[in-house]
């Protein structure tokens, strides 16, 4: 694990307790398995450990949620290292995923990497000094009839290109939300010139 | 050509709330009650006789699946397991069935489970869709409220508990017994088999595992009949499906179409035709990234349903097209693909862990020409020493790609090789 | 039951055999990693693919449960190129580190690549490298050479029920690892050195310490407790250098403890290599024939009842028959082999042997553990009674103090009051004990070690009565003993003669200057203190606690020193070998005591180990089965009285440094310092 933490970014600690108001969310997220099966919540309590952490989970966390939930210790780490959403290091708050699999650099994700970089000022798996940024590669989406796509902490940013990387990402630095979904302004994933279904006329 | 009238999802694309009071004015909750009164035989025969076939990728008839399942409780609960774990690169159907139509997923749910004798059922979602999540969480509670789902589920007597689960970013997730794992709270390595899920399933019980298209069109099926659904696409290959067009087209869309519509009619018709035109292709992936690339030739005529597409050696998948024109350095465009197999191998199975890295590193340098000719076999031999020795179909999926680019693009591999070693110009195209 | 061809022969094959069990069942040698029979399948490695008709592809033989009509070939060009490419893939990321390795010569994947390897590599890529783990002062590791086969983690997880290890991150990159880079807390943890296919988990104390083709093997037996584990020492010259497990399916099956396999370092140090005797003040060294001279001008003219005996707890069954000739030749009537002060009496064999038998436990369906935690004084009776937990339907109870036995234990009291109550059908829990077709009782040693230890035996009687422990084909009583040499002691009588003093009886008698002269043999685990007024004679290998004190010291053999009979818990005679010789002028144990015999003058005319072992099965002839449980003749045992108040406690505190040999290990101090304290922190809530 890294010696140090960043500036800006949640710090390592001994121990980990749920806020009052996450406590609430796990008794409602054990109601949704057997009483004996309380190890099926550790994907759900993990996500709410690290977004109650700041983007990541420290072993504190892990060890908090094993002893919630009944587990080994080991099973908690095993799982908080699988799965890619989960950041057992210390990284920015905001995290900055860009997806790069075929359909989306098909379709430009090079640029989309090239934008990040550039607007942020780090290389791929980095924080931005300032704690903020934590961008990062991710495999695909699966948006990718919206490719290429960005995907800011909970939303997707689809129909990309150099520029308008540029735009979201300055927004996001200037502390705004920039509206998600297809930044080339078509609904969902319709056809960009109109849509060749559900027209409903008369044959 | 597929009409309006027969489409089944028809706010596909959101132009419409998601809401249960416009999905009912859609068609969906409408007399769901007499839909479950048939009971469970009625119900898996008129599927059966559907013709449907699992829309996760390997197209097993879906009918048959459900008949897998015990036909006498024993009193334990038995699970209906929807796989919303949308992973595969080239794919995103499943997105827009649960963004803005959860109400068609969450009622096939419903009916699925009374086919089956199912008492509770999971949806497990990737964690990556939070906003999908969040509205398809919404729209469950909605359905529990207005009594469609719980206890006397719309009023037929059935109780039906149905959950929502969150993954948290695995593509081996897709993998019906890797979800089972992940939802038991575990690594999401895959199962060896058998035991199949019908019989020791989730939590040891007997669990059906179907996609989110698949049981999305269920109300539908059920609704207007199997005759209907199989009088549209073809034989063994019926109804209609949701197809993705990404890559290298004018228009990047899904839409839903009759099944063994020509892919070619289903670029141009609706994807805005390939960027420069047809001649401009270079090649497609018609199934998502697991299955092998098809060369322009044969793309020419080739009908998009599983038995046409397997018969040019590649496969229908999950229907995810991925266009490439003539500018794609196919070389790369593949090498990525390898490179996400191998991020995403779970590394329990030795042919997998080891081998989708040796794959990747192989296509890597054979895209900048980087290898001896003798190397493309070897590549050829490593797909093959994966492919049917590993635990589940992630080796496989990973190994037809490479294969696909392998037998149709050979002189692109050697033309780089020979190119290098002339010490001409950088080999990419 | 299904019947099968394989390679064309017909066979036919238990009900819930998988096709790899079949096909070793027909002799056929399928290859494989991941695979083993004590632990559940992984079905990770792929080495074990077959071809069986009718399935496209090859299928992995230790999963696949053999069915009726199945066409199996082992041997076909399909199965060769599967195996090969399997092997193909485990080696491209495996370093060619074997002339360095220390599993070389001892490794799966060095002798399957001998078989089915490739001749050269066809991987032109960097290989990976894995950063070495930190798990404790046990295990060295080498991640780089991991072929993920979990065996290890599985061990840990079912059969240690210590789940620490696990595998971290995924695909190429998954790494076996505890996450946490510290001691692994299993006291059966040096096992999955053995289990780990290739040189990935190696013995830190061995590491580069020799290569195994240069060792000299040598089958024996443990004698770190009463389990009687059977193991294989290695030596080169005249050093241990390791020590294994030897399969006995009813004893160790193929386990043995960490203390078992690594506390073998303690042989080197604190030896007692040369007879020494106390000349003003300082013990000095000595000559045999001195040391002998001194003993004879001490014992000669003594009467028998001014001297007395004690036997400690890593004696030989042959030196035992020696001590006692020699005391009934010397008219000593004062002898005790219980060095915890146990109240047991001796009559009746089966009040103090593990009737139940070590296997037999797996019948078990209720066990009562009273004032034990067999966790530590016999990791593998605790290892066989989580065995049977996991195969379901088996309800275990305690009165004692708590400790994680790695399987659910229900707590009912601590001390002898809450036996009462059982014995007296007065406990909620007779309902169980009456309701179990084969239930069991384990007496601890520390339960009967107390002074109401008759009493607590009585209890334990009337319990072992009341509820039926005690049927045709089934004793369910047992008394856990944590000595190697305790059963042939008891055996052997090596208790108080007509009008002798048990142990307490001596140190009083010392004391008050009625006995002038105490012969301890190995015995360091009593209140050595109280000998002060006594010629105190120590007979035994290390200088633990009781040589400081000695006034002329015999120096003896270790287990790995001698040829021996040692019986263990259940009464199972073994014989143990020398591995390696006594050091200096140390001797075997049995002939110290022949010729000290005849020095003073009483001569017990036993002059070859066969002679002993022959006056052995005179005075025991059980002790002559080899390797053989005689079940023991039920009878009366105990002594109803007063019960005190005070919670039953084990007797071992320190599981790494329960003996003289093990005080002496450098690695079970370390063992203890990291592995044990931080455990003992945890159980009294000092942490977390």
């Amino acid at each position: 694990m890294s010696d140090s933490v960043g500036e800006g970014m949640a710090p390592d600690v001994e121990t980990f307790a749920f806020s009052e108001e996450n406590r609430a969310r796990i008794r409602d997220i054990l109601a949704r398995y057997p009483e004996d099966r309380r190890a099926s919540a550790v994907l759900p309590l993990l996500h709410l450990a690290q977004e109650q952490h700041g983007g990541w989970l420290p072993r504190a966390a892990l060890d908090h949620v094993a002893e919630l939930l009944g587990m080994p210790r080991i099973n908690v780490y095993e799982v908080a290292t699988f799965y890619d959403m989960f950041n057992t290091e210390p990284v920015g708050r905001v995290q900055v995923r860009v997806c790069t699999t075929t359909p989306c650099w098909l379709c430009g994700s090079d640029e989309v990497v090239r934008a990040c970089k550039e607007v942020l000022g780090v290389e791929i798996g980095e924080t931005t000094p300032d704690g903020r940024f934590y961008l990062r590669e991710f495999e695909c989406l699966g948006a990718c009839a919206n490719a290429p796509v960005l995907w800011v902490d909970e939303d997707y940013y689809e129909d990309l290109d150099y520029e308008r990387t540029r735009a979201v990402l300055e927004a996001l630095q200037r502390g705004e939300r920039p509206k998600p979904g297809p930044q080339s302004g078509r609904k969902g994933s319709m056809p960009a010139g109109g849509k060749t279904t559900l027209l409903f006329e008369e044959k | 050509m597929l009409h309006d009238r027969d489409r089944i999802f028809t706010n596909l694309y959101g132009e419409q709330p998601w809401s249960l009071e416009a999905a009912r004015k859609r068609g969906d909750w409408d007399g769901t009650k007499e839909l479950i009164a048939r009971g469970r035989e009625a119900l898996v025969q008129e599927i059966k006789d559907s013709g449907l076939r699992g829309r996760g990728g390997a197209g097993f008839p879906t009918g048959l699946k459900w008949s897998f399942m015990p036909k006498q409780s024993d009193g334990g609960p038995v699970y209906l397991v929807v796989n919303a774990d949308e992973s595969e690169p080239g794919t995103c159907k499943d997105r827009e069935i649960i963004r803005n139509e959860p109400h068609k997923l969450i009622e096939g749910c419903v009916l699925a489970s009374a086919a089956m004798g199912c008492t509770h059922c999971y949806i497990y979602i990737r964690g990556e869709f939070v906003r999908e999540a969040q509205i398809l969480e919404a729209a469950i509670a909605e359905a529990y409220e207005a009594g469609l789902v719980g206890r006397d589920a719309c009023k037929s007597g059935y109780d039906i508990e149905i959950r929502l689960h969150r993954g948290a970013g695995a593509y081996i997730c897709g993998e019906e017994t890797g979800l089972l794992e992940s939802l038991e709270g575990k690594k999401g390595q895959p199962r060896l088999k058998p035991p199949f899920p019908a019989a020791v399933g989730l939590y040891g019980r007997p669990t059906t595992v179907n996609n989110v298209e698949t049981i999305a069109v269920v109300p539908t099926i059920l609704r207007r009949g199997a005759a209907w659904f199989a009088g549209l696409g073809r034989q063994n290959n019926t109804g209609t499906k949701i197809f993705c067009i990404s890559g290298h087209v004018n228009q990047p869309c899904t839409v839903e179409e009759e099944m063994g519509i020509p892919l070619k009619t289903l670029i141009e018709k609706h994807a805005g035709g390939v960027r420069g035109g047809w001649d401009n292709l270079l090649a497609i992936i018609p199934g998502g990234s697991s299955v092998p690339l098809i060369p322009k030739s044969v793309c020419e005529a080739v009908r998009m349903d599983f038995d046409s597409l397997r018969e040019a050696q590649s496969g229908l998948g999950t229907a995810g097209v991925i266009v490439m024109d003539k500018s794609t350095d196919i070389v790369r465009a593949i090498a990525r693909l390898s490179k996400f197999y191998m991020h995403e191998s779970c590394g329990q199975c030795t042919p997998c862990r080891e081998g989708t890295g040796w794959l990747w590193r192989m296509v890597t340098r054979l895209a900048e020409g980087d290898a001896d000719i003798a190397e493309i076999d070897l590549l050829w031999d490593v797909t093959k020493q994966i492919e049917g020795h590993t635990i589940c179909a992630l080796g496989d999926a990973a190994a037809w790609p490479v294969q696909g680019l392998i037998r149709h693009f050979r002189d692109e591999l050697e033309r780089r090789i020979v190119a290098r070693k002339s010490g001409g110009d950088r080999a990419a195209a | 039951m299904p019947k099968l061809v394989i390679d064309g022969e017909e066979i036919e094959v238990p009900a819930g055999y998988t096709v790899f069990q079949a096909c070793e069942l027909a002799g056929k040698e399928i290859p494989h990693f991941c695979y083993h029979p004590r632990l559940n399948i992984a079905g990770n490695c792929r080495m074990c693919l077959v071809e069986i008709e009718k399935s496209p592809k090859p299928v992995a033989s230790c999963a696949m449960p053999a069915a009726d009509g199945m066409v199996v070939h082992t041997d076909s060009p399909l199965v060769h190129k599967a195996r090969k490419g399997v092997l193909e893939f485990l080696l491209v990321n495996h370093p060619l580190d074997c002339p360095i390795c220390d599993q070389g010569g001892e490794c799966d994947l060095q002798d399957l690549t001998l078989f089915y390897g490739p001749d050269h590599s066809r991987f032109r890529e960097n290989k990976r490298a894995v950063t070495d783990k930190y798990l404790g002062p046990l295990l060295a590791t080498h991640m780089t050479r991991c072929i993920h086969c979990t065996r290890c983690i599985r061990f840990l997880t079912e059969i240690a029920g210590v789940p620490e290890l696990g595998g971290c991150w995924r695909g190429e990159h998954m790494e076996i690892t505890n996450y946490i880079e510290q001691a692994l807390h299993s006291e059966l943890q040096g096992n999955i050195i053995d289990l780990c296919p290739v040189g990935a988990l190696n013995s830190k104390p061995y590491q580069y310490r020799a290569r195994t083709w240069e060792l000299r093997k040598t089958e024996s037996v443990d004698v770190m407790d009463a389990v009687g584990s059977n193991i294989r020492v290695d030596a080169r010259g005249n050093e241990v250098m390791r020590i294994l497990p030897r399969l006995h399916e009813d004893v160790n099956e193929e386990w043995i403890s960490d203390k078992s396999r690594f506390a073998y370092d303690g042989l080197k140090y604190r030896r007692l290599d040369v007879p020494m005797v106390r000349r003003d003040g300082r013990l000095v060294e000595a000559s045999w024939r001195e040391a002998f001279r001194s003993l004879a001008d001490r014992m000669a003219a003594l009467p028998g009842e001014r001297m007395a005996f004690v036997v400690g707890d890593l004696v030989d069954a042959e030196s035992m028959v020696l001590v006692r000739e020699l005391a009934e030749r010397l008219g000593c009537p004062h002898l005790d082999c219980r060095q915890d002060g146990a109240r047991i009496e001796g009559r009746v064999r089966a009040e103090y042997l593990f009737n139940t038998t070590i296997a037999g436990i797996e019948r078990a369906d209720f066990c009562l553990l009273v004032g034990t935690n067999p966790r530590w004084e016999a990791p593998l009776v605790n290892a066989r009674l989580r065995k049977r937990w996991r195969m379901g339907g088996f309800r275990v109870a305690r009165v004692g103090a708590l400790f994680d036995l790695t399987y659910p234990v229900e707590d009912i009291g601590e001390g002898p009051e809450t036996l009462r109550a059982v014995a007296e059908g007065k406990h909620e829990i007779c309902e169980a004990l009456e309701r179990a077709e084969r239930p069991m009782l384990v007496l601890g040693a520390g339960a009967v070690a107390r002074e109401d230890g008759a009493a607590v035996l009585a209890l334990a009687h009337r319990i072992a009565e009341r509820f039926g422990l005690v049927q045709e084909d089934w004793n369910g009583y047992n008394l856990l003993h944590t000595a190697a040499g305790r059963v042939a002691g008891l055996d052997l009588g090596l208790l108080p003669g007509e009008g002798g003093r048990d142990l307490a009886g001596i140190l009083e008698g010392v004391e008050a200057g009625e006995i002038e002269l105490v012969w301890l043999l190995g015995a360091d685990e009593i209140d050595v203190s109280r000998l002060t007024n006594a010629f105190v004679v120590y007979q035994g290998h290390h200088g633990d606690r009781a040589a400081p004190i000695a006034d002329l010291i015999l120096p003896g053999a270790a287990y790995t020193e001698k040829n021996a009979t040692w019986v263990n818990l259940e009464g199972r005679p073994q014989h143990g070998r020398l591995a390696v010789f006594p050091p200096g002028e140390a001797r075997e144990d049995w002939k110290i005591l022949r010729a000290a015999s005849e020095a003073i003058g009483r001569t017990v005319p036993l002059d070859t180990i066969f002679a002993v072992r022959a006056r052995m099965a005179e005075l025991a002839p059980h002790l002559a089965r080899i390797d053989t449980v005689t079940p023991a003749e039920w009878g009366k045992f105990g002594k109803r009285g007063r019960l005190a108040k005070a919670p039953f406690a084990s007797p071992v505190e320190d599981f790494y440094l329960t003996n003289p040999i093990a005080r002496a290990s450098e690695v079970m101090r370390q063992c203890s310092r990291e592995i044990l304290r931080p455990l003992t922190e945890k159980a009294t809530g000092t942490h977390g």
